[in-house]
Formats: structure tokens, sequence, C-alpha cells
């Protein structure tokens, strides 16, 4: 293939990459917005939402189609569920303190991941997507007959990744509506602002904090039932998705909702992008001293602009 | 103080006798628990003495594991000057890392340490050739020789480890009774009263750190050489999880716990992969029950209730 069409391709597969980072990566920086800590078994959310996805399709079998959009809605709930309830029985107790809330969440990840291995088992797994057409794509060139049109051999996409795109940026209105707009929104919005406040004006914190821990898990496990068709779900499948969300939410500004949008995109698409043209570990390298180099410069990320 | 001396000295002569009485199997544990627990020491300075919580420690472990083995491996190095590269390897890392990632505070430094340590992992990965990625290559046991003593036979590396833990288990114990150790302690308990009482804290972490990430590396460098492998695997996360789990249970800021919770852990681990390969479920567990439930850990409870003089 050309350069060009090998670059259209490239951001192609950049931008689904992006799509479920913009999910995954909103969902930690939504727990560290509103509650101040950082949630380091985030992986694990992901992961489950992608093992989850495997069991709800398995069992209901029948139309890939309809196995899927069941796993659409159920497996981030469920792990919405898990988490709002790991907030209560754990988080709640340490009183959110910053640094043992990363020794915790250092624990729940162990937990869930060794559990998946115990029941799930060290093998990845497949899931079926609910539709798959190839969708071979044009190419145009100047030549001396002007502009002309052509199919190159392996330029296509498939009408599933469009799908994610599309999830994604609907999620991602979905949720710009539910902080901007609804009540709920407001309530989420004060908390963040001022938590001790919010409380004295009869805003019950705890349950917004129980509820914005399973909200950011739950967009983990979106982003991951999304990914599970074009990835297979593995027990160890949360490790990168993690570094990448704390990429972005540092690059993004500590809780810093747009700033972390503008950030995933920017990063998926050039993790995708790198890694199609250079080896995958020498970028990891770049990208990892990169990102800690930001935080020891700018603590409070590219597009932060309040002190955290 | 006379009685942290005995204490201390006492823990010393209980690990010689050890040494003639157990039977083969925890013998071999027991070294390798002793290198361990000077990893842990290693790592207390930082967190449990200064308040400083590293979530990349396995990064100084792996510089002297690797600045040990690459100078046997290329350089053709006996193993006692390897020893030595391997502290001066993370001498220097920690000193870099320090400078870097002191400029930050809180949970900004802790994902700083992660990421630098993360880096350290890869750039082994990176350089296959010569580290053998994940695989890790042998430190052949013709090399493992010092002052004619043969350091794979069991008991010699034994007592190798003993020299290592004892020599950092009272070194510690001189620091934090020092003027230096105070400052440390104060940083922790209040960083800018030590700094309005004149005390220049930012030279004390930075002291810390390479004091800290020092000791991890002798621990590295030594666990290369008495155990006879050197390998990627030390390098990552796992590896820097554990001396905080070590350190959590035994105690943060005393000067024995490190050693009791490495103890503790090394056999609730050996205990439990005898039912399921799913070992690291237990890490998880104790982490979230510690956290919860006992946040100065097994020796912090006992100098709480019983022994306010424990160092």
């Amino acid at each position: 293939m050309e350069f060009g069409p090998h670059l259209l391709l490239a951001t192609l597969e950049g931008l689904v990459q992006a799509s479920v980072l913009t999910l995954t990566a909103l969902g930690l920086s939504l727990v560290f917005g509103v509650m101040r800590v950082v949630n380091v078994a985030h992986g694990e959310f992901y992961m489950l939402g992608a093992v989850l996805a495997w069991f709800v399709t398995s069992m209901i079998g029948g139309s890939a189609a309809i196995g899927f959009m069941a796993a659409l809605i159920i497996a981030p709930l469920l792990v919405g569920l898990l988490a709002a309830l790991a907030d209560w029985l754990v988080l709640r107790r340490i009183d959110y303190d910053p640094e043992r809330t990363i020794v915790a969440t250092i624990g729940l990840l162990y937990i869930i991941q060794q559990v998946t291995l115990m029941t799930y088992g060290p093998d990845a797994h497949p899931v079926a997507p609910p539709f798959n057409t190839r969708l071979a794509l044009p190419w145009f060139e100047f030549t001396d007959g002007g502009l002309s049109m052509y199919w190159p051999w392996g330029l296509s996409t498939t009408s599933y990744k469009l799908f994610v795109i599309a999830a994604a940026i609907v999620t991602l209105l979905a949720l710009w509506m539910l902080m901007a707009k609804s009540k709920l929104g407001l309530i989420l919005r004060a908390t963040q602002l001022d938590g001790e406040t919010a409380q004295a004006f009869g805003i019950p914190v705890e349950k917004v904090y129980a509820l914005v821990f399973g909200m950011g898990a739950a967009l983990a496990a979106l982003g991951a039932v999304l990914v599970v068709p074009i990835q297979q779900a593995h027990y160890l499948m949360g490790d990168d998705p993690l570094l990448l969300s704390f990429i972005v939410v540092i690059i993004g500004g500590l809780g810093s909702l747009r700033g972390t949008v503008v950030a995933a995109i920017l990063i998926g698409m050039s993790d995708g992008i790198i890694s199609v043209f250079f080896t995958p570990t020498l970028a990891k390298i770049l990208a990892t001293l990169l990102v800690a180099m930001v935080l020891v410069y700018r603590p409070n990320g590219l597009f932060g602009a309040k002190p955290a | 103080m006379r009685k942290s001396i005995a204490l201390h000295l006492g823990l010393i002569a209980l690990l010689i006798v050890l040494q003639f009485v157990l039977p083969a199997y925890h013998h071999g544990n027991m070294a390798r628990i002793m290198v361990m627990a000077t990893y842990a020491m290693g790592y207390n300075i930082m967190f449990g003495y200064t308040g400083l919580l590293s979530l990349g420690h396995a990064m100084f472990f792996a510089a002297g594991l690797y600045g040990m083995g690459l100078s046997v491996q290329f350089l053709g190095m006996g193993v006692g000057p390897a020893f030595g590269m391997g502290l001066f390897a993370s001498l220097t890392l920690s000193l870099v890392v320090g400078l870097l990632a002191l400029r930050t505070l809180g949970v900004a430094f802790m994902i700083v340490t992660l990421m630098f340590s993360q880096t350290i992992f890869l750039v082994i990965l990176y350089f296959n050739p010569y580290t053998r990625g994940d695989e890790g290559f042998v430190i052949q046991q013709s090399v493992r020789h010092i002052f004619g003593l043969d350091l794979s036979d069991p008991t010699i590396r034994y007592f190798a480890a003993l020299v290592l833990f004892s020599t950092v288990l009272i070194g510690t114990l001189k620091l934090v009774q020092s003027n230096i150790g105070r400052v440390f302690i104060a940083i922790r308990e209040n960083e800018p009263r030590a700094k309005m009482l004149g005390y220049d804290t930012w030279r004390h972490k930075l002291l810390s750190v390479v004091l800290s990430g020092t000791v991890s590396g002798a621990a590295g460098a030594s666990y290369g050489i008495l155990f006879g492998y050197v390998g990627a695997s030390f390098a990552q996360v796992p590896y820097s999880i554990f001396p905080l789990l070590w350190v959590l249970l035994g105690g943060a800021g005393t000067v024995i716990g490190p050693f009791i919770g490495t103890l503790f852990m090394f056999y609730l681990i050996d205990l439990s992969s005898t039912v399921t390969d799913a070992y690291m479920l237990v890490v998880g567990v104790v982490l979230v029950l510690l956290t919860m439930f006992a946040r100065n850990g097994l020796i912090g409870i006992v100098r709480e209730r019983w022994a306010k003089w424990l160092p």
C-alpha cells in the first residue's frame, strides 16, 4: 500500500482506539474530579466489562446481535453496581484518604483480577460482533487525467468499527447532557466543587460518591464491551487501558472532563498511528517517559488551568 | 535505647541459631526472606520514616539486579565488583528519579514513580539482546564465588543473606535514631513545620530517596548473586507493590516491621499457593484489610499497645 492509503487506515484504527480510550479515561477522570481519589482498579473494571460481555453473549446464544445488545446493557450495569458496592464497603470506611485509597484499590485490582482468573480462566475468549460488513474505502489521486478514484487493496474498515466510534460519540453527548443539564449533574458538580459545603446543603455526599464510583467503572466496562469483538476478553487485559487512561487523565489535566476528551482523542489516535509505523515498545517507552515529565513540570496537566 | 539494641541484636542471634535448626526447605526460604526484607527495609526508609509513598521501587531493585548481572555477563567482573556496580546503578537512578519526582507531591509523586518504573521495565524489554527480556539470564554457578566461598552453597548463602540483612537492620536503627532520621520523621509528620524550623526538607527528602533506592538496589544485586537469576519480572509492577505490602503489614516506620511483614506474607503466599494458582488474591485481600483495619501494621499495633519504645 502507498503512504496515503496506509495513513488513512492507521487513522481509522486510531479513531476506534481513541473512542474506547475516551470512555475508559472519562470514567477515571470523573472519579478523580468528583471524589479526588485515584482508582488503580479502573483497568480491572474494564476487564470485567469484557469478560461479562463474553458470559452474557455465550449464555444468551441465538443471534450475535441480540446477545451483544444485551451485553451492552447488562455488563456496564453489573460492573457499576459492583464498583458502587466496593466504594460503600471499602473506600467509604477509609474516608477517601487519597493515599490509602490507592493502596486499597491496588488490593481491589488483585482481588478482581485473580477471582476472574479462578472463574473465567487464563484463556482469551472472542465475542462475535453483532454485524461486521467489510467496507472497502476508495482513495483519490491526481493523475494526468485529473482527479481519479480507485480502491486500493487492503484499504477497508468494518461496519462494526464505525459503530464503535458512533457509540462513543453518543455516550459522550449523553454524559455531557447529564453533567450540564440535569439535576443530578448539578449535584455532581456541586460535590466536585466543595464536598463539605454540598453536604451542608443537604446533598448526600456519600451516596453521590458511591454513584460516581459506579458510573466511572460502568464507563470503563462500556468501553470494554465495545472493544471485545475486536480484541478478545482476557483476565490481564486491564493493564494497558489503566496505564493509557492514567496518561490521558494526566495530560488532560486531573479532573477536567473536557481536557480528558481532547487528550484521549490525541493519544488514542497517535497510539494507533505510531504503532502502525514504529515498534510498540519504543513508542511506549517514549510515551511513558513523556507523561512522567509532563507530570513533573506541569502537575496540573497540559489543559488543566486551576491547581489541583 | 538499650531495649531496642537488645531486641535487634536478639533477632540477629535468633536468625543465626535458625541456620542450624531449620529444615532444608524453610532454610532456603529464610535466606530469600532476609534478602526481600532488606528490600522492604529500603522501602521503609522512604515510606515509613519520610512519608514518601513510591509505587515504583521495582526500578531500584532492578537497577541493582541488572547493574550487577550485566557487569558479570558482559564485563566479566567477579560478583564482588559487580555488586558494587549494582549499588552504583541504583544510587545513580535514585538520584535522578529523586531530583525529578520530588518536584511533585502526594498522588502525583506516586504516579510519577510508577511511570518511571514502567519506563525502566520497558527499557529492559527493549534491550532484549543484552537483557534477554522476560526470559532473563542465569548467573553461572562458577562465577558466584567471593573470597573463595561458594555463594550457591545453602549455608554460605544463608550467612551472606544474614550479613546483608543485619547490616541494613542495624544501619536503619542507627539512621532513625540519628539527627537525620529525626528530620525524616519530622518531614513525615509535618513538612511545612519542619521547614519553618529551618531544616532543608528538600535535601533531606532527596537523601531519603537515594538511601532507600540504594538499599533496595543492594537487595536486588544480592538476590541475583545468591539465587543466580536476573529477569525482567523483578522490574514489573508487582515488585513495586510487594515492599509496600510487606512494610504496611509489618508496620511502616518501625525498624523490625519490614522483616515481620515479609516473613508473614511469604508464608501466607506459600501456604495459599498449595491451594490455588491465584495467590495474588491473598495479596489483594491483605492490602484491602490492612488499609481498613490495621493502618499501622503488626509491629505498629504492638508499639501502640505495649511497647512505646520501639524504634
